[in-house]
């Protein structure tokens, strides 16, 4: 019986060591990268252009905190060279298990191919007090939805160019060639959007979730309170008549959500404000037509000023 | 920085006051506001980096002494008394005694280590409390009336760049037991992930479950009737010391396949006893899982375990299953919406003295997310038993799950129950979750 075991085991074990010997090469020309959400991909692709292939785990109309951690993303992550995380937490609930299940050496924590964009960006809203989940869902390490500031975006693609030059370093002139170029368009759009957004420089704001303080900073809008009492806690309907009360008092006509909220709510505060609801993107691919990261900005910016216009 | 900071606050002071002289009144107020403001957060950043400079002042002099300044880093000699503004004195008298109260605005006593630096490498921790109550009546398999029946303390962390570990002590009310307790190994060649320690075996889906993630508040009568459930031990299920090597098989693209190997000491309640060393139990798993679209998918798996039971040596219990699940969740409302259904059969083939037991079992089950923060859900049971396949129970449940955010969860669960000894037991069982420190990942 005993011997029987043994011999199963053995079968199974060589079995599973055929699988490895089968396995697919990883000597590919193209850097295979995988990252977490739509805008670490956009900005992997702007500086890697030809030279690598890259793909996102989640999609840029879902919301980053609430992902599933589907055994399909393994299958990505499996072949990648390099996993780019936004990182402070922001994947926590799903991204470790896919890590840890992956079976891929190069993308574990600390392994050369993985990189926490977030090392490279200004970070927002960290926590100067002692943090309780009483605050909600907050994030410790702070605000994680740092991609929406242009300069931002600068350095984290240029955080990846330096990443990929190391990975590659025969197409370090191309990498950087390419970040060069992309950050000069970046500085264009960035005088168009400042111009845009000028004339409603400190105009108050109320958000959903807090998606947007680097946004906001950045266009110098000020948020005046969320719809969310809390981070991550849904509405209630006492915190909603208060922020209704705060609106009418300093009229407040702008409310900014994201696109996997229920608009209920939001659209019931603008009914009694008189105010606007605005579906703003926070990902490269929340619709069809905001393929990149300027048409981001374009989308948003866009939304934005019409309804500032629409308020008068 | 901090005079860099006040210039700054000035500046703008100076800058918003040059404009308002030309506009009127109405607007001068509402940019006199909006400067307020951004004063109120420059002060807030200005303490921020104040508490940065006090937290941690033992290891980074000594870091800096030891290794060479980073040039960008290195302090200007004179960081001396910075002149005191009206703007920058409050929060400096408030700091004090806020600093009593909070533990990252003052240095803590420095035991070998800085605070801060020496907690980083602590393991995640948290806690997960699961206390249920039972009212009706059951003669059969009672739960208690009330019982905090566990309480999951979990440590998890990376070990080194080779491997993680977890450990999930639950604490009952008859003492603590490791849960499970394994390290990883997840960067292993050939892409093969091994585990190592006490493990809930992957058997089926549910099996690996823990109590607290489950869909319902007790787990199903095949698990129970099948899988070594007894009076004794309500947890129920193969859980137990052994090795674990699991692999990603080659396949077509977008179908997700994955081979599992396991190796146990062979004691898993009453399923499986081990009375000599060589009486392992195994259990291997293969599984398949595909996106039928974004927000739909499919996963089927086989599963196969073998031990020896509480007979003897000589006697063997085996069990095969099949499991299902299938589930939608629309990527736009996904925290509002969703639905999942599954389905594990599971046939038991047990040796006994005079003959051998063949029974089976199985449960269907359904949830609906109705909204962010509640979700309807039902499971049907029928299974035979493993000691006495001529016997069998089923059961029907409906469940209801309040979540008042995602760290606090309470459950009701209506459950009829008709049992083979012609008892029909009627009971209402609830359920308050609730979870403390580090934010485990979401089961899926």
């Amino acid at each position: 019986m005993k011997k029987l075991l043994t011999n199963w085991f053995g079968c199974g074990m060589a079995l599973l060591a055929l699988c490895c010997f089968t396995a697919p090469n990883a000597s590919a020309s193209k850097l295979r990268i995988v990252t977490s959400t739509t805008d670490l991909a956009e900005f992997a692709q702007q500086v890697g252009g030809d030279r690598v292939e890259v793909e996102s785990i989640a999609r840029g109309y879902q919301d980053p905190h609430f992902v599933e951690a589907k055994p399909s993303f393994l299958l990505k992550i499996r072949r990648a060279d390099l996993l780019i995380v936004v990182g402070l937490q922001l994947e926590i609930g799903w991204l470790p298990p896919l890590i840890t299940q992956c079976g891929n050496p190069n993308v574990q924590v600390g392994a050369k191919g993985y990189l926490d964009a977030s090392q490279f960006a200004e970070i927002l809203e960290i926590p100067t007090t002692t943090v309780t989940r009483a605050m909600g869902d907050v994030h410790p390490f702070g605000n994680p939805h740092y991609w929406l500031d242009p300069e931002n975006g600068r350095r984290i693609a240029q955080g990846i160019k330096n990443k990929l030059a190391e990975m590659r370093p025969e197409d370090a002139a191309y990498f950087d060639q390419r970040f060069q170029d992309f950050s000069k368009r970046l500085t264009e759009a960035e005088k168009s959007w400042d111009a845009q957004m000028e004339p409603y420089r400190g105009r108050k704001v109320i958000t959903y979730h807090r998606s947007w303080p680097n946004f906001l900073k950045r266009f110098g809008l000020i948020s005046a309170g969320e719809i969310e009492p809390r981070p991550g806690i849904p509405p209630s309907p006492r915190h909603t008549v208060e922020l209704i009360q705060l609106m009418r008092r300093e009229n407040i006509k702008v409310i900014l959500v994201e696109p996997y909220f229920d608009l209920k709510t939001p659209n019931s505060i603008a009914r009694e404000t008189g105010g606007q609801v605005v579906v703003m993107l926070p990902s490269v691919g929340g619709e069809k037509e905001v393929t990149d990261y300027f048409q981001l900005f374009n989308y948003d910016i866009n939304l934005v000023v019409r309804a500032f216009q629409a308020a008068h | 920085m901090r005079r860099f900071a006040i210039l700054v606050v000035l500046l703008l002071m100076m800058q918003g006051l040059a404009r308002a002289q030309g506009e009127n009144q109405d607007n001068t107020d509402q940019r006199l506001k909006a400067l307020e403001d951004r004063i109120v957060a420059l002060e807030e950043e200005i303490r921020a980096l104040k508490a940065e400079r006090a937290a941690p002042p033992a290891t980074e002099t000594a870091t800096q002494a030891a290794t060479p300044a980073p040039p960008s880093e290195a302090p200007p000699p004179a960081p001396a008394p910075p002149p005191v503004t009206a703007a920058a004195a409050p929060p400096q008298a408030v700091e004090a005694p806020a600093g009593l109260v909070g533990p990252s605005a003052t240095p803590l006593p420095v035991y070998g280590g800085a605070s801060a630096a020496a907690k980083v490498l602590n393991p995640d921790i948290g806690v997960i409390g699961n206390f249920i109550g039972a009212t009706g009546r059951n003669q059969i398999n009672p739960f208690p009336a009330l019982s905090l029946q566990e309480s999951e303390v979990s440590l998890q962390a990376i070990v080194d760049p080779y491997a993680r570990a977890d450990f999930f002590l639950a604490i009952g009310e008859e003492g603590i037991e490791v849960e499970e307790g394994y390290v990883t190994f997840p960067a292993l060649p050939g892409g093969f992930v091994a585990k190592v320690g006490r493990m809930r075996a992957m058997f089926g889906r549910v099996n690996s479950f823990h109590n607290h993630s489950l869909p319902w508040v007790d787990r199903p009568l095949v698990t129970f009737n099948l899988m070594g459930g007894s009076l004794e031990e309500a947890d129920v299920g193969i859980k137990d010391s052994g090795v674990s090597v699991s692999r990603i098989l080659p396949s077509v693209t977008g179908l997700f396949l994955e081979a599992t190997g396991e190796v146990y000491r062979g004691d898993s309640g009453s399923l499986f006893q081990s009375s000599r060393r060589s009486d392992v139990s195994a259990v291997g798993r293969l599984r398949a899982y595909r996106d039928l679209t974004e927000s739909t998918n499919l996963e089927l798996g086989g599963s196969y375990a073998r031990g020896h039971n509480d007979v003897g040596s000589a006697f063997r219990t085996q069990l095969f299953g099949v499991d299902a699940t299938y589930r939608w969740r629309p990527l736009r409302r996904a925290i509002y919406q969703s639905f999942a259904a599954r389905s594990e059969l599971i046939w038991s083939r047990r040796d006994e003295i005079s003959a051998t037991q063949r029974g089976f079992g199985f449960f269907t089950s359904a949830e609906y997310r109705l909204n962010r923060r509640w979700t309807l859900g039902g499971r049907y049971d029928w299974s035979e038993r493993a000691r006495d396949a001529a016997q069998h129970d089923s059961g029907g449940s409906l469940v209801l799950t309040y979540w008042p955010s995602e760290f606090n969860q309470l459950r009701g669960q209506f459950r009829r129950t008709r049992y083979a000894e012609g008892q029909v037991a009627n009971e209402f069982l609830f359920q308050f979750l609730f979870t403390l420190g580090a934010h485990g990942a979401h089961p899926f």
